[in-house]
């Protein structure tokens, strides 16, 4: 029996491997995408402020004016443009030529040499906000340094009694890539987990050959085994894949073993697996099993998962739902084993919330999974 | 102890779709001894592939008994699925597995082992004719070629009951022939049952036993020769000298004591109400002359008929179109020339050539894959050709105006009504769609819903209405703004026979008021009812002709009368001896 037991199953894995193989989708979904993706997100996007096209304003150049500008031109964020009037600056925002104004009146340098009050104008395009904050945040730092520059110069007293010392901690050069990187490694199992997964059975369910297989002596662990094992393989291939580009073509650091990686991608992409088997047995047919894994898995992995968005800026209710996308969990990991190192209990933690999502979507599956067409 | 293969009591089974409850199956009981060819006959939606399906383990009843071979099959399904060999639909077969690959499969789930292999594969091989295409992938195989690889993975553990369910449907004569020689072999050799569903009537008297069903019940279980028994004296043939072949079944139609009036050939097929000495011409049609009687062999569509019809003729008036073409009668009105198709390698059609005259039903006969479709598209303009010239009424479709394709009607192969929308509007919305509106609008919809019979459905969904009325539908659809050339690809694809012949009846009355009629079917006997028709297979006409010649041609000292599908067979064997190769 056992003997019988091995041969359906080697059966059914050469059968799946051979399909995926010859399949276009497949190949596409398994290999190209995640290509597309890396070099995407490797090259193209970056959520750091590099040269913001800021107007600065001044009314009336004098040395203090040019040394203030000075700074910004110095400066690798900013790429100042100058007016001699603010409302040309304000025509310039208005068409998105500029992100931010700074505006130094004529009476800037006098009151500031008198020692009395010497406001700028700042002025920033708000629509991304988050980028307003940054480029906020990097005008002050900016102008606060150049403050405490111009009084050590003339002797005075520096006006703040507290100076900043800041260190950035695991992405020393803020570089967004960084943390990306890693994120997208569980995009892609996701996508082969759960999106290929769900087409390639509800494909079975639609050309009816699920229905031949069911009226063999195959037996439900031996069908699931079979699918299982073929694209399990292939979504740990992807993630090598993905960790090999990651270390080698875009210098990210793995701080952390490359076996506990190894272990917590595997937990990761059983859940996956076990998702889009459970998505397919619900829809049968590949249009529907398509846009569910999009929609269950895909989505919110992108935006969920604190790979793109950080979590804990989310509103409270939404930092609720994150618990229920296995992504989150994979993601903390990622990004603490590439960028951190072992740190156990984040690592740990995690894994174990993965591994409840595991026992409960298998439970699933293998309730829903029968040989019975209803 | 009984030792029945199949034995079924008391089984129902029901579906819920769309919030309504579907019997499937009603208190079905039958059984099927060892060694037999049963056959599960009956239209689409009678409840077969329910009933495979319950005996392959595959659904559980909501009542009633199973056993197969002995065994529970609603305690113990894994043990019956161990057993036997299932063919679903289509086959079951992965399209981009190689056929061997596809063998090896089989194998491996059914627990054959390395040793046996070689001598089965090769045994199945031979049988099948798929020798040389071992390393093929499957979706590159004919439908005949893939039916056969279906067969043969099935039958790779040699299983001791096999389940088939509709293993004929779409596919070429030949090779449906030779899946029966296959079947029967496996049934003397190794003693196989077999269980097989087929819509096709008339492969009911090549089963050893016939169980019948319509709509979820069981009519009649017994050898296909005592339902042709049950209307021994029933069946007539009628041809007239003075009539057309049309008018001539249209009067026989209403004649007393006649329940069935069927064209076949120039002749029309009576089947009679009661039992009876031949009727006299006076009687059937009084004061007409020339008219010739002879008593006809009754065969299984008969029973079905005689057993289903209820006499109701159809109201002869509604039936004729308002405006009546008539003028220029002969008038050559499609002229197809060398006409090709490609699709990238692949050539769907192969340079054929034909014409129609006004007023004609042209057929075009073949299996699925033939290239009907694909050609029926071109006329309509709704798909280019690589080359070759066509004319419909004088125009190419694709660059005639809107006008020109005003005076065609298409009914396509699949539904392609509005399911959500109400029968009435759907009607309005078609009617509105060929420019019709006010008066002429509101009365093109009572001529419809009259003679369709749609009235009582006027305001049901035509998602919910039962097959036969959709098809009524469908065609009442495309003749809203009375056309004067109708495509028809596939009309009584899936309709019970009972529907077919209306379905017949109403294409005859229209094309005796002139309108020309183009259809494509895969049944082999609806050629009968074509003024002319053209046989094609991969792309090539085989022939052109009237169905009598066709049949004629077929003529042999063992087969003095020939059907259609003899007369097909041998179009394709005739080709394969030019070409030299297996299908």
């Amino acid at each position: 029996m056992r003997k019988l037991a091995r041969m359906r199953l080697l059966g059914m894995i050469r059968k799946e491997s051979l399909q995926i193989l010859r399949d276009p989708s497949s190949i596409s979904i398994a290999f190209v995408l995640p290509m597309v993706l890396l070099f995407l997100f490797g090259y193209g996007v970056s959520l750091d402020a590099r040269l913001i096209p800021v107007g600065i304003v001044i009314e009336q150049p004098d040395t203090t004016t040019q040394s203030l500008a000075g700074a910004f031109e110095r400066s690798e964020f900013f790429q100042p443009s100058y007016f001699d009037n603010i409302q040309t600056a304000q025509q310039m925002l208005n068409e998105r030529h500029i992100d931010g104004i700074l505006w130094m009146r004529n009476n800037f340098s006098s009151n500031l040499l008198a020692g009395g009050e010497a406001p700028i104008g700042l002025i920033i395009n708000g629509v991304d906000s988050n980028q307003a904050n940054i480029t906020q945040g990097y005008i002050q730092g900016t102008w606060l340094a150049w403050l405490s520059r111009y009084a050590e110069s003339r002797g005075q007293p520096l006006p703040i009694p507290v100076s900043l010392e800041q260190r950035v901690w695991f992405n020393a050069a803020l570089s967004s890539r960084l943390f990306l990187v890693p994120g997208l490694i569980a995009i892609i199992m996701t996508m082969i987990g759960s999106l290929l997964t769900a087409l390639v059975v509800a494909r079975e369910w639609e050309r009816g050959t699920m229905e031949a297989l069911m009226v063999t002596p195959l037996r439900i662990g031996e069908m699931l085994a079979g699918k299982l094992i073929p694209y399990f393989v292939l979504g740990m291939a992807g993630m090598l894949f993905s960790v090999a580009m990651a270390v080698w073509q875009f210098d990210v650091p793995l701080r952390g073993s490359f076996w506990l990686l190894v272990v917590s991608s595997a937990l990761f992409m059983l859940v996956a697996l076990a998702i889009g088997l459970l998505i397919s047995i619900i829809s049968k047919n590949q249009f529907v099993a398509g846009q569910l894994a999009i929609i269950v898995t895909f989505l919110p992995a992108f935006i969920l998962s604190g790979f793109l968005f950080d979590i804990n800026s989310m509103p409270e209710w939404v930092q609720l739902i994150t618990h229920l996308v296995p992504a989150r969990y994979f993601v903390a990991i990622l990004q603490t084993l590439f960028l951190a190192g072992d740190v156990w209990p984040v690592v740990l933690s995690n894994m174990g919330a993965l591994l409840i999502m595991l026992l409960f979507f298998f439970a699933l599956v293998w309730r829903k999974s029968h040989k019975h067409l209803e | 102890m009984s030792g029945a293969t199949i034995r079924l009591s008391g089984v129902s089974k029901h579906f819920y779709s769309a919030g309504r409850k579907i019997e499937a199956l009603d208190d079905v009981g039958f059984t099927i001894q060892p060694g037999r060819v049963a056959g599960l006959i009956g239209p689409d939606g009678a409840g077969k592939t329910t009933l495979m399906r319950l005996i392959a383990g595959l659904l559980l009843p909501d009542e009633g008994q199973i056993r197969v071979l002995g065994i529970d099959a609603l305690a113990q399904p894994l043990e019956v699925q161990s057993r036997v060999g299932y063919m679903p639909q289509r086959f079951g077969l992965y399209e981009d597995l190689s056929v061997q690959e596809n063998l090896d499969l089989y194998a491996d789930l059914q627990g054959v082992s390395v040793a046996e292999r070689p001598a089965r594969f090769q045994e199945l091989m031979q049988m099948t004719g798929l020798g040389s295409f071992t390393h093929r992938l499957t979706g590159q195989l004919s439908g005949g070629m893939k039916q056969k690889l279906g067969l043969a993975c099935t039958l790779v553990s040699s299983p001791r009951l096999m389940l088939l369910d509709e293993p004929t449907v779409g596919v070429d004569p030949l090779s449906r022939r030779e899946l029966w020689q296959i079947v029967y072999r496996q049934v003397q050799e190794a003693g196989m049952t077999v269980l097989l569903s087929t819509a096709y009537l008339d492969e009911a008297e090549r089963c050893d036993e016939v169980i019948l069903m319509h709509q979820g019940r069981v009519l009649g279980q017994g050898e296909p020769a005592d339902f042709s028994h049950s209307v021994a004296g029933r069946i007539f043939q009628v041809s007239s000298t003075g009539l057309s072949h049309r008018h001539l079944q249209e009067q026989l139609s209403r004649a007393p004591g006649v329940l069935d009036a069927l064209i076949e050939g120039e002749a029309v097929r009576l089947v009679m109400e009661k039992s009876s000495a031949k009727p006299k011409p006076d009687t059937l049609l009084p004061g007409q002359e020339g008219i010739h009687i002879t008593a006809a062999k009754p065969r299984f569509e008969d029973a079905f008929i005689a057993r289903l019809k209820t006499n109701r003729p159809m109201d002869k008036t509604a039936l004729s179109l308002q405006r009546t073409a008539t003028t220029g009668a002969g008038e050559e009105v499609i002229r197809v020339e060398n006409l090709q198709r490609r699709f990238g390698d692949f050539i769907a059609v192969k340079g054929i050539s034909f014409s129609v005259r006004r007023g004609e039903i042209f057929g075009l006969l073949g299996a699925n894959g033939a290239g009907k479709s694909t050609t029926f598209r071109m006329l309509c303009g709704l798909l280019p050709a690589s080359s070759g010239e066509l004319a419909v009424a004088g125009h190419d479709l694709r660059q005639a105006a809107a006008s020109a394709r005003g005076r065609i009607g298409y009914m396509a192969q699949k539904f392609s009504l509005y399911t959500n929308l109400s029968v009435m509007q759907n009607l309005h919305f078609f009617s509105s769609a060929y420019g019709l509106r006010g008066r002429e609008q509101k009365a093109r919809l009572e001529w419809a819903l009259t003679t369709f019979e749609l009235e009582p459905f006027r305001n049901a969904n035509a998602g919910d209405l039962p097959l036969g009325y959709k098809q009524r539908l469908s065609f009442a659809a495309a003749l809203m703004h009375e056309p004067e050339i109708l495509f028809l690809d596939e009309p009584t694809s899936g309709v019970d026979p009972l529907a077919r012949r209306e379905f017949w009846t109403r294409t005859n009355a229209l094309a005796e008021a002139g309108v020309t009629v183009l259809v494509t079917t895969h049944f082999m006997e609806e050629a009968n009812y074509c003024d002319r028709l053209v046989i094609m297979a991969e792309g090539e006409v085989l022939t052109e002709g009237t169905p009598l010649a066709m049949k004629a041609n077929a003529h042999t000292m063992e087969n003095p009368d020939p059907t259609m599908e003899d007369a097909f067979i041998q179009l394709i064997e005739q080709r394969q001896r030019r070409q030299g190769e297996p299908t």
